[in-house]
């Protein structure tokens, strides 16, 4: 039996210290598919509706303002190009100016919830809002809208600011050297959470701010 | 050989995991580990304790329904019950049972890994599971009461009842974030720790049905999450998604809940057909027949499991075409299942059979399942179905397949791997009489609820027409003897931990590489990394030779007393 073992080759008594880049990244990937499966629930739920009420759909999206909608893309399309030239920088060792691009990605992040703050504002001023007096004025089709116009930004929101944290927190690290450029996993993975945020709000905006 | 090798224990005293001096100490030596020997240690005695508490549930049930009309429990109290009892078995013990932890203690050893490839998110899952546990007793105790809409938790009735339906969902939400990332750990373990040697066809059956089983655990449980929190959302805030006044449709409702929770049935069995295709060829001594089809076949039933959530609809109005291709859907998962039971039947097919407590609970776990598996057809017809809907029929199928299909196999698994755990055994004939005892409870208690299913008893009432009163009685006293036959078998596995004789590192002559490690295992599991050169279930002479130095051993033991 013992023929089969082959114990030459292996580290013996070796302090183990496991790190798995790639395993790392895999497993970053696995959770992104369960955060699109999370928001796919949400995409059902749109496709059923829009389906069974489409007029009211496209006359509830006129109240939205396409403007902020496209300036919010804008700034996140751009935290997203920002993300990147951070990774790369800090491969280059250039510490610096990664943590330079990783600012410029959360005040983007930030500008973002700033702008959906007023949107969501000016609408609530309007009395849009479940429940709200002129919601209860509309249409079914057009309660089901702002429903899901809530929920889904709503949870968008919430993604943006895990996001931030998650930036913030491999910031903090690379700031304390404990991210380098050898050992840059847990920004890339920052990073893709980044990019699924932005994606996200890619399907996000054409599917209440552009339909008409 | 032996997916490698069968180490010899060694004599050196190296620590065991419980043993070995960590940074912590006490209590937060368990509390703070990382390690996953513990943490599947951990899942195990908190599982136990929800499984006691819904048993205890279902029992004042089976009470209730002894007599017609009111007999301990008033109607509301009954509704509660059915779904605490629902909820806790469903989210706290089926879903994660198996998986969480023999999964846990048990893959990453078979893997020849030293731990699970993220062992702090490991431990966060424990916490998740922990506190959703924790969340969904504490809304008995507060406000208005425990929820009242069953386990399915349908819109709209859970979104007008006044009953504390928020608490006891956002508990199963956070159960599902716990099963997603125990789910997306194995599955990197299983990619990215595999020991040299180890390539796909020669990993264990049971590393292979965790595999599928992590799949789904990750591809539906967001689709849960999501629609618990829409819930939630409504009873909070009106959005009017599933509420029909305001337009939504109750039925959508439906659909998304059943997208998760049919696939997660194949989460609750997976791991138990897993187990399944580890004890039989240990006690068989036989290589396992038909290998590749098992494994693939676990794929499969993951894959199918995903299409057929319709079938829970038949009667709830969806269309008639949908409802022929559920239908024709649910009928093709039974061709992976049937390739399993006829490979493990094959297997046993002249083998040396041996048959021990752990051995018994798989074997009755065949017979029993099967009819869980036949009756699971005539609800999966179109026609019967309509028939048999809503009714305890329903309620017998399914606690064949569950609870005779999972709940057996938990038993079994904690008998076949109860020496790595703890190396120590216990009690081997009182462990049988309880097994065939809780095999006589089991079908007296849920046979009849097929015969008064048939003729007509609708599922979920505290009361019913005289004419049951017979087969209410008959299931009453069934769960008597199944509660004290699970008792039995508590008692003597705590006794076995207790005080139960010291065992070697592999008692059962099994082939994985978990018995290649001393019982219970050092805390790294390997000094080595072993290498593997063969399939998994090599038996050859000396897997028998080590079985006969175990029985010497045990004899010795008997002089020494």
């Amino acid at each position: 039996m013992s023929q089969n073992i082959d114990t030459t080759q292996q580290e013996i008594h070796e302090i183990h210290i496991h790190r798995d880049d790639f395993g790392s990244k895999m497993g970053m990937w696995l959770f992104l598919f369960t955060e699109v499966l999370l928001f796919g629930g949400l995409f059902i739920l749109y496709a059923s509706y829009r389906f069974i009420y489409p007029n009211e759909f496209a006359l509830a999206a006129s109240e939205l303002d396409m403007l902020m909608g496209a300036i919010n893309t804008v700034i996140l399309l751009t935290s997203s190009l920002t993300v990147v030239l951070g990774i790369v920088a800090l491969q280059k060792n250039n510490k610096k100016l990664c943590l330079f691009f990783m600012w410029v990605t959360v005040v983007c992040g930030i500008l973002f919830l700033v702008n959906k703050y007023f949107e969501w504002g000016a609408k609530f001023h309007h009395g849009i809002y479940p429940k709200g007096p002129a919601l209860q004025d509309m249409s079914e089709g057009e309660v089901m809208y702002f429903g899901l116009y809530y929920v889904m930004t709503g949870l968008h929101g919430l993604h943006i600011v895990v996001g931030l944290a998650f930036i913030g927190f491999v910031m903090w690290q690379i700031k304390k050297d404990v991210l380098t450029s050898t050992n840059f996993q847990k920004l890339e993975n920052a990073g893709l959470y980044w990019h699924l945020v932005d994606i996200i709000w890619i399907f996000l905006f054409p599917l209440f701010y552009l339909i008409h | 050989m032996a997916n490698g090798t069968i180490a010899v224990p060694k004599k050196a005293a190296e620590p065991d995991f419980y043993h070995v001096r960590t940074k912590h100490t006490g209590i937060w030596s368990w509390l703070l580990t990382t390690d996953h020997k513990r943490i599947g240690l951990m899942y195990l005695s908190a599982m136990t304790f929800f499984f006691l508490a819904a048993m205890t549930l279902g029992v004042l049930m089976r009470l209730e329904m002894l007599t017609p009309g009111e007999t301990i429990m008033t109607a509301q109290t009954y509704n509660s019950f059915f779904t605490l009892h629902g909820v806790i078995m469903i989210f706290l013990f089926i879903i994660p049972g198996i998986g969480a932890v023999f999964g846990n203690f048990i893959l990453p050893i078979q893997l020849g890994a030293k731990d699970v490839q993220f062992p702090k998110l490991n431990l966060m899952s424990w916490y998740l599971y922990m506190i959703g546990g924790i969340l969904a007793l504490f809304s008995l105790f507060i406000g208005t009461g425990i929820a009242d809409t069953g386990w399915t938790f349908y819109a709209p009735y859970s979104i007008r009842t006044t009953t504390n339906v928020s608490i006891s969902v956002f508990a199963a939400f956070i159960l599902g974030f716990s099963s997603i990332l125990t789910g997306l750990n194995f599955l990197t373990t299983i990619h990215r720790l595999r020991c040299p040697g180890m390539t796909w066809f020669r990993m264990p059956l049971f590393v292979w049905a965790i595999y599928a089983t992590a799949w789904i655990q990750v591809l539906a449980t967001p689709i849960i999450g999501i629609t618990l929190l829409l819930v939630i959302l409504e009873r909070a805030f009106g959005i009017g998604v599933f509420d029909p006044t305001l337009g939504g449709d109750p039925l959508l409702y439906q659909h998304l809940f059943w997208i998760y929770s049919h696939p997660a049935v194949y989460i609750m069995i997976l791991p138990a057909m897993g187990v399944v295709s580890e004890i039989i060829p240990t006690f068989a001594k036989k290589p396992i027949f038909g290998y590749v089809p098992i494994a693939i076949s676990s794929l499969a039933i993951a894959l199918v499991g995903y299409l057929v959530w319709g079938h829970h609809m038949f009667s709830s109005g969806i269309s008639d075409t949908s409802r022929v291709i559920f239908s024709l859907l649910t009928f093709i998962v039974a061709l992976p299942s049937g390739i399993k039971v006829f490979n493990w039947v094959a297997t046993l097919y002249k083998g040396s059979i041996e048959v021990t407590a752990p051995m018994l609970y798989t074997l009755l776990f065949i017979f029993i399942f099967s009819i869980g598996g036949l009756t699971g057809l005539t609800l999966g017809a179109l026609n019967t179905d309509l028939h048999l809907t809503d009714t305890y029929y329903v309620v017998a199928h399914f606690h064949y397949v569950m609870f005779g299909g999972m709940g057996l196999i938990f038993f079994a698994s904690i008998h076949y791997w109860f020496p790595k755990f703890y190396g120590k055994m216990y009690n081997e004939k009182v462990a049988k009489i309880a097994a065939y005892w809780i095999a006589i409870g089991f079908n007296t208690l849920y046979f009849p609820m097929f015969i008064m299913g048939y003729l007509g008893m609708p599922r979920r009432y505290y009361d019913y027409l005289p004419e049951y009163q017979i087969w209410h009685v008959i299931s009453t006293v069934g769960s008597w003897i199944l509660v004290s036959g699970i008792l039995i078998m508590v008692f003597n596995l705590v006794k076995g931990i207790r005080s139960g004789k010291p065992t070697t590192a592999n008692p059962w002559g099994g082939t994985t590489l978990e018995w290649t490690v001393p019982s219970p295992p050092p805390l790294e599991n390997f000094d080595v990394i072993p290498t593997v050169t063969t399939g998994p279930y090599d038996h050859t002479k000396l897997h028998q030779q080590l079985r006969k130095e175990y029985k010497d051993q045990q004899k010795t033991e008997e002089g020494k007393n």
